[in-house]
């Protein structure tokens, strides 16, 4: 039987969950604000909220002062690139840990996640030494080795989890009706799996798109992505709050666009599994 | 030709023993029926047979040639899964064109198997659906139509009925014994259900414990069980076993006589008992009936019989149909 719920507990929970929906994104939306604001009034006490003479100059002066299509392609090569070779080395892992599991899987699998437990620094100095030895200092093909191996343990979960899902049975129908193990892959698995390879994808471009500790770290003026974009905004010549803000929303808005129309399937990934 | 031998065959998932040590020999062209309680080593069986399991030690030869270490797909032999295992994101045409697909034949001749398929299984209406849009029967029948196109060298069908309904459980048993005769192909299937195994089986093996307990004809089984497993196994209601100083009078451990083969009399008989709950299926009643010293036994007596719970009634069990057994369980002859 359904549950009954009254009309008034029902707009107590919009409410509420209108006010949480608000308060996680204010902080976007006060960026965005800024960035149409003067320097000026971006520093005013009390705080402007709709109400200040709205300018683009920071959008003319950010586009004047760097290359924004530059760092938005390198952002654009280094989030794809990561993800799809992450994808094409945890495809085949997450296949062997969901459907040819052996007594140690579950270690390899906690394994592969404590790696994301300890802080990115700790390895700071050998992976920059191992760069510079290797040429691979602010370079595309640097910073999606880096973050194909930051994120693979997050692929390969998620993957696993998706595959675990998907009945043996029919992989072993695939095997009798004479598909090869690639085959099997190619045309079974895969197919099966899109949503949550989908949701990977995504979700790992969004994570690619949005690190900041090693794109800054391994980086300076070639390679940079739109998190340098934003960092060479702050600090040296003092705070610039709008023109930070500025670039923080030319920084976010691809993201945030691809984040919006791929919302359903990002959540029917998600949720995967959970709900049949 | 489908002729499958089991040699030696044995399964052992680390130190746990599925299989102890199987022979059997199938015939080409014979409907086997594996059938035994769940976690007999039945399934087990059958996917050593498939290739999907890798055998311990021992030797699978079919046609004469030894497809031990052969992979599934180069054994010629085609399985129909009891969870139809067919590929959701295609087309039920896609999904019987599949193997032939796999095997890299022309578009034509895929075209003309998968139709010849789909006629034979009344399916030509669905072959644009997909899985998700069928019923349980039309899936199960899809996943033989993926079967039957490869020709197969047998069919191998792990309790393909069990997720159907009971009315559609019958009719596709009928369908499937159909079948099997027009493809004659040799066939092998499991079930729990000895209905199933009774029904259409040309042998039925019986196993228990990884090991096989008898193998023979439906009705030699069901004549002749070698042993209390088998006897207790098949036939629907149980064989009614009675040991203690009944069965000592006639020389046994354990005698054992079916429900249709005792005699039923309100007058006079071998034992006198109190009637139960009779169970009344139209064209029989079965009575469950109270005997002091023996415990409840078991009758069959036809649909018109009445009597009420807790008369009197007399039991007789045929001599020539009463089977008896030794300590350990066999049959004495």
């Amino acid at each position: 039987m359904a549950r009954a719920v009254s009309t008034r507990t029902r707009l107590t929970f919009t409410v509420i969950g209108w006010l949480v929906g608000f308060v996680i994104f204010f902080p976007i939306l006060w960026t965005v604000l800024t960035s149409f604001k003067s320097e000026g009034a971006a520093i005013a006490t009390p705080p402007q909220f709709l109400f200040f003479e709205w300018t683009a100059e920071n959008y003319v002066e950010v586009n004047s002062r760097s290359d924004y299509l530059k760092h938005f392609m390198n952002s654009v090569v280094i989030s794809l690139g990561s993800t799809l070779l992450g994808l094409l080395i945890a495809i085949p892992a997450a296949w062997a840990m969901a459907f040819a599991p052996t007594k140690r899987t579950k270690d390899v699998l906690l394994w592969m996640l404590s790696t994301k437990m300890l802080p990115a620094v700790g390895v700071l100095v050998p992976i920059y030494l191992l760069f510079r030895d290797a040429g691979l200092l602010d370079t595309r093909i640097g910073l999606v080795l880096v973050l194909t191996m930051a994120n693979l343990p997050i692929i390969v979960w998620m993957l696993y989890t998706y595959f675990r899902e998907i009945p043996g049975d029919i992989l072993e129908a695939a095997r009798m009706d004479g598909a090869s193990l690639a085959k099997e892959i190619i045309y079974v698995l895969t197919p099966m799996a899109v949503p949550g390879i989908a949701s990977t994808l995504l979700l790992n471009i969004i994570l690619a798109w949005n690190e900041a500790f090693w794109t800054l770290n391994l980086t300076a003026a070639k390679a940079a992505p739109l998190t340098a974009f934003i960092a060479s905004y702050s600090s040296p010549e003092g705070l610039f709050w709008a023109k930070l803000s500025a670039a923080s929303t030319l920084a976010i808005a691809p993201i945030l666009i691809m984040g919006w129309f791929s919302q359903r399937q990002l959540v029917r990934g998600l949720t995967f599994g959970a709900v049949k | 030709m489908g002729e499958i031998r089991l040699e030696k065959v044995h399964k052992a998932f680390g130190s746990t023993v599925v299989i102890p040590e199987i022979d059997l020999e199938i015939a080409d062209n014979e409907f086997v029926v594996f059938v035994g309680p769940s976690g007999c080593g039945k399934s087990t069986l059958l996917r050593l047979i498939a290739g999907l399991e890798d055998t311990t030690s021992g030797r699978i030869l079919i046609d004469g040639e030894d497809m031990t270490a052969r992979s599934p797909a180069k054994r010629g032999l085609s399985m129909v899964f009891q969870s139809y295992a067919l590929y959701p994101h295609m087309s039920v045409y896609k999904n019987i064109a599949f193997p032939l697909k796999m095997a890299g034949a022309d578009k034509a001749a895929i075209d003309e198997k998968v139709r010849n398929a789909a006629r034979i299984l009344n399916l030509t209406d669905y072959l644009d659906r997909r899985p998700g849009q069928l019923s349980g029967g039309q899936r199960q029948r899809v996943a033989i139509g993926r079967a039957i196109v490869r020709e197969p060298k047998a069919f191998l069908f792990d309790e393909p009925l069990s997720n159907l309904d009971a009315a559609l459980r019958g009719s596709m048993r009928l369908e499937i014994s159909e079948l099997h005769h027009q493809l004659n192909t040799t066939m092998i299937y499991v079930t729990h259900d000895q209905v199933e195994a009774m029904t259409m089986a040309d042998k039925i093996v019986v196993l228990n414990a990884g090991r096989i307990e008898q193998v023979g004809s439906p009705l030699e089984l069901y004549r002749s069980p070698r042993n209390l497993f088998v006897a207790g196994f098949i036939g629907s209601p149980r064989m009614n076993l009675v040991q203690g100083i009944e069965a000592e009078k006639m020389g046994a451990a354990t005698i054992g006589v079916r429900p249709e083969h005792l005699q039923l009399s309100t007058e006079s008989g071998h034992w006198k008992g109190r009637v139960g709950v009779a169970e009344h299926l139209g064209s029989d009643t079965f009575l469950h009936v109270d005997i002091d010293g023996i415990g409840q036994l078991t009758a069959r007596a036809d649909g018109e019989f009445a009597l009420r719970h807790g008369e009197t009634v007399y039991l007789t069990p045929s001599p020539e149909r009463l089977h008896r057994f030794d300590d350990a369980g066999n049959a004495l002859s």
